[in-house]
């Protein structure tokens, strides 16, 4: 046995050219063949790749999808976003508990299940929604759950449990899953059809500054949230000292309610790839990477298949379309599960097969990034919309707007929640979301996510509200609530999950958060006054204001935004007249533990008082 | 007119605070010319009669006792002050509030290396308070007004303070008094 995990091992690292930069993509393969790394694994893993042991041991404590236990051979990973506890996560989470007899975080006695809650997997217009390995499982409810345990226990292949196939490419040989695109509204730009090649010929036709240019012009800016003007990176990249220069795409979509990368990367992997090829034109880049999230590992196999194709068609590899000195290619490098890893510089540690954690900034990516060399990372919507500059021409680009000022082109967002119609609508930039709700049939919502947790949420109000940069900016995530929601609720939610992805580097981030959400608790168990919301604003602020990167610098958001525009939300949970005054201390709960210990009726303290006061 | 009383108290702290707080020397001829002790250590009156002015508290809450105690003080003092860490935030008791009761227990009466007890049974009279799930800071349990950090607060922090909320003038705490690292 150990002799045979020694043989495996050796395999997989000499795979990968014994190389420690690969380890991402090492310590995976090991996890997919051995169900875990575990002490042993990692030491042979270091020996093999020459690093050190607590490099290894620190990539697979930190991603969840890596463990040093061993997990079952097959792990059910159910979706714990709001979303999909709104659909009914807890009866699927109830009857999977029944079904199997175990709770979340653990696995059955003979090893074959494990049961483990991850953060949004990117299926929320088709919740609730789990991972059976890498099996998309989606629109569960308890009866569906406790089937797919029977069948699976039958022949434990989860690519058996789907028996229906999705739309467009989901029904792919080697897609082959019951995802659904749910994509309501196709917009001129992400969505429009792709003619393979014609983009990168157009952009060959003029030198690389001449692209960059076409990008200015066309006003693109980053379509993750940030809205940095894409040329300038690019620009800034191009001008970078480095012999080695990477083009990485942003398939990392962590953020709660975000799906749209995944029908992009669907549909139109094409546009994607024509766009990452332009840009390592542009910027005088070989090398192309495209950091795919573990949670879209079924869409890996269907991926490389295109990349292939474009080979094929010298569109990538080696003088791409006749142009000699012109080479560029593309690998797929696997995530583990960690939001964070959607961060810029932790997506490209996470590259190099380290810990996803941020970077200092300067030096910026665009100097100073994968493997040293100048990096631009760019959004998959992004790198889409490149492609679709370069078919049109800047001007046509930038008039596909609504013409708000600043914000060219369209935007893909991805809604979920309390509407009738969940999906992807690509819309103008400057579309009002009063009438994206109406289009979604939200429009009686009390409240709306956008941009995620980390983003804004919004007031009736404020429906009139545009979706551009300079009024709401967002990668994409439209939550929507009803009336029927508590909103605190999820707020508390919205909290959990940072406290889950904080990579624990700062402490702002990874002690605030948690307080934050203690605070909150309170109010909502009503033991909360009108001083505990001066600290939820004071704190809030200091975890803004002091995180080192925008995990935590976002993640109080929830948190300002309910008390500025929901502030009823809070103070219709605090007494009457309870200004400043705290709900009274509850002893008798306190004690409960000790008097269990020491096995102390109750009767026993009561009769001390009574002594002490008589 | 009568002179302002302050009562202390220390609940689950060491007295380091109130040592702290002699050690304003000399200057506590002053401040008893500024003020009467009420019910504290230093006077040892054991029972409040009647309405006070400040009241200082060291320590958080570990057990019930620390919580009618913090509790009586409340009802009592109009300006309630937490003095030292162990009051505004749990200090060093609150070290325990990661590890389960149950295991704090045995490691005190049961499986400490100095412990001796051949019966093996937790003691259990009614004159010991039971200890809280956790320590709590004061301002958990009740409303506290002011915080003074500090392991302990400096005896100077302490006088500036004292003298501050007495005189009704602006507080001055040098930073030389608040910084601890």
């Amino acid at each position: 046995m150990a002799d045979n995990k020694r043989k495996i091992i050796r395999e997989i690292c000499q795979s990968c050219g014994d190389d420690p930069t690969r380890l991402m993509d090492i310590v995976r393969a090991v996890q997919m063949r051995l169900r875990c790394v575990d002490d042993e694994a990692m030491d042979l893993i270091a020996k093999a790749v020459n690093t050190h042991r607590v490099e290894v041991a620190g990539v697979v404590s930190f991603y969840a999808f890596l463990a040093d236990q061993p997990l079952g051979d097959i792990v059910i990973r159910l979706c714990d976003d709001v979303i999909d506890e709104m659909a009914g996560s807890k009866y699927v989470a109830e009857a999977l508990r029944s079904e199997l007899g175990i709770d979340f975080g653990q696995t059955t006695p003979d090893g074959r299940f494990t049961l483990a809650w991850t953060p949004c997997i990117g299926m929320c217009d088709q919740a609730p929604a789990a991972l059976v390995n890498d099996v998309p499982v989606t629109e569960l409810n308890s009866d569906t759950a406790r089937r797919m345990i029977h069948e699976l226990r039958e022949h434990m292949r989860p690519e058996l449990l789907v028996t229906r196939v999705g739309d467009g490419n989901n029904a792919h040989p080697l897609v082959q899953s019951m995802v659904k695109n749910n994509l309501r509204h196709a917009g001129p730009v992400v969505f429009s059809p792709v003619n393979r090649g014609e983009a990168i010929r157009k952009a060959l036709a003029m030198t690389p500054v001449e692209v960059i240019r076409a990008v200015k012009t066309a006003r693109l800016r980053g379509c993750g949230g940030a809205g940095f003007p894409t040329g300038m990176k690019w620009e800034f990249t191009r001008a970078a000292a480095g012999e080695r220069k990477f083009i990485i795409a942003n398939a990392d979509e962590g953020e709660p309610g975000t799906f749209k990368d995944r029908v992009i990367l669907t549909e139109r992997s094409d546009r994607l790839f024509a766009g990452m090829t332009i840009a390592g034109y542009a910027i005088g880049a070989s090398e192309g990477i495209l950091y795919l999230r573990a949670e879209y590992a079924y869409l890996r196999r269907y991926l490389e298949e295109v990349l292939a194709a474009r080979r094929a068609e010298n569109l990538l590899g080696r003088a791409i379309c006749g142009r000699p000195g012109f080479n560029f290619d593309i690998r797929i490098q696997m995530g583990a599960g960690a939001y964070i890893c959607g961060e810029e510089t932790a997506l490209i540690n996470s590259c190099e097969g380290r810990r996803g954690e941020p970077r200092n900034r300067p030096p910026f990516p665009a100097q100073h990034g994968y493997l040293g060399g100048p990096t631009a990372v760019n959004n998959v919507e992004t790198l889409c919309c490149v492609t679709k500059v370069l078919e049109v021409g800047p001007g046509t680009f930038s008039e596909l707007g609504t013409g708000v000022s600043g914000s060219a082109g369209t935007k893909c967002l991805s809604i979920s929640g309390d509407c009738r119609a969940p999906g992807i609508y690509e819309v103008p930039y400057g579309t009002t979301l009063r009438s994206v709700l109406d289009m979604a049939g939200g429009s009686e919502a009390a409240a709306v996510q956008v941009g995620g947790p980390s983003g804004k949420m919004i007031a009736p109000a404020e429906y009139d509200r545009r979706i551009c940069f300079d009024d709401l900016a967002t990668g994409g995530s439209v939550m929507v609530f009803s009336r029927r929601r508590d909103l605190l609720h999820v707020v508390s939610r919205f909290l959990d999950f940072f406290i889950e992805e904080s990579c624990g580097y700062c402490t702002p981030c990874r002690v605030g958060n948690v307080l934050l959400k203690e605070r909150v608790d309170r109010i909502r168990h009503r033991r909360g006054n009108t001083t505990d919301l001066d600290y939820l604003r004071e704190l809030a602020d200091t975890v803004k204001l002091t995180s080192r990167c925008g995990l935590g610098q976002t993640s109080p958001n929830p948190v300002l935004a309910t008390l500025e525009k929901f502030p009823h939300a809070y103070t219709v949970l605090m007494p009457p007249n309870g200004n400043g005054a705290l709900a009274p201390f509850d002893l008798e709960a306190a004690t409960g533990d000790a008097r269990a210990v020491v096995h102390r009726e109750r009767q026993h303290s009561t009769a001390v008082e009574e002594n002490r006061n008589g | 007119m009568a002179k302002p009383k302050v009562a202390t108290t220390s609940l689950a702290g060491c007295f380091g605070c109130h040592m702290s707080l002699l050690d304003i020397d000399d200057r506590i001829l002053q401040l008893v010319d500024l003020v009467d002790f009420d019910k504290s250590p230093i006077d040892d009156k054991k029972h409040f009669d009647g309405p006070v002015d400040i009241g200082l508290i060291e320590g958080g809450c570990c057990n019930e006792e620390n919580v009618r105690v913090l509790q009586d003080f409340r009802t009592h003092c109009t300006t309630l002050i937490s003095v030292g860490d162990c009051a505004t935030m749990g200090g060093i008791p609150a070290m325990r509030n990661g590890i389960p009761l149950a295991e704090c227990y045995a490691e005190a009466y049961l499986n400490g290396p100095s412990v001796h007890n051949p019966s093996g049974e937790i003691p259990n009279d009614p004159e010991l308070p039971l200890l809280l799930d956790k320590v709590y800071p004061c301002h958990e349990v009740v409303k506290v007004d002011y915080h003074i950090p500090g392991c302990p607060p400096p005896a100077d922090a302490l006088w500036q303070a004292l003298v501050a909320l007495l005189t009704g003038k602006p507080l001055a705490l040098p930073y030389e008094l608040i910084k601890y690292d």
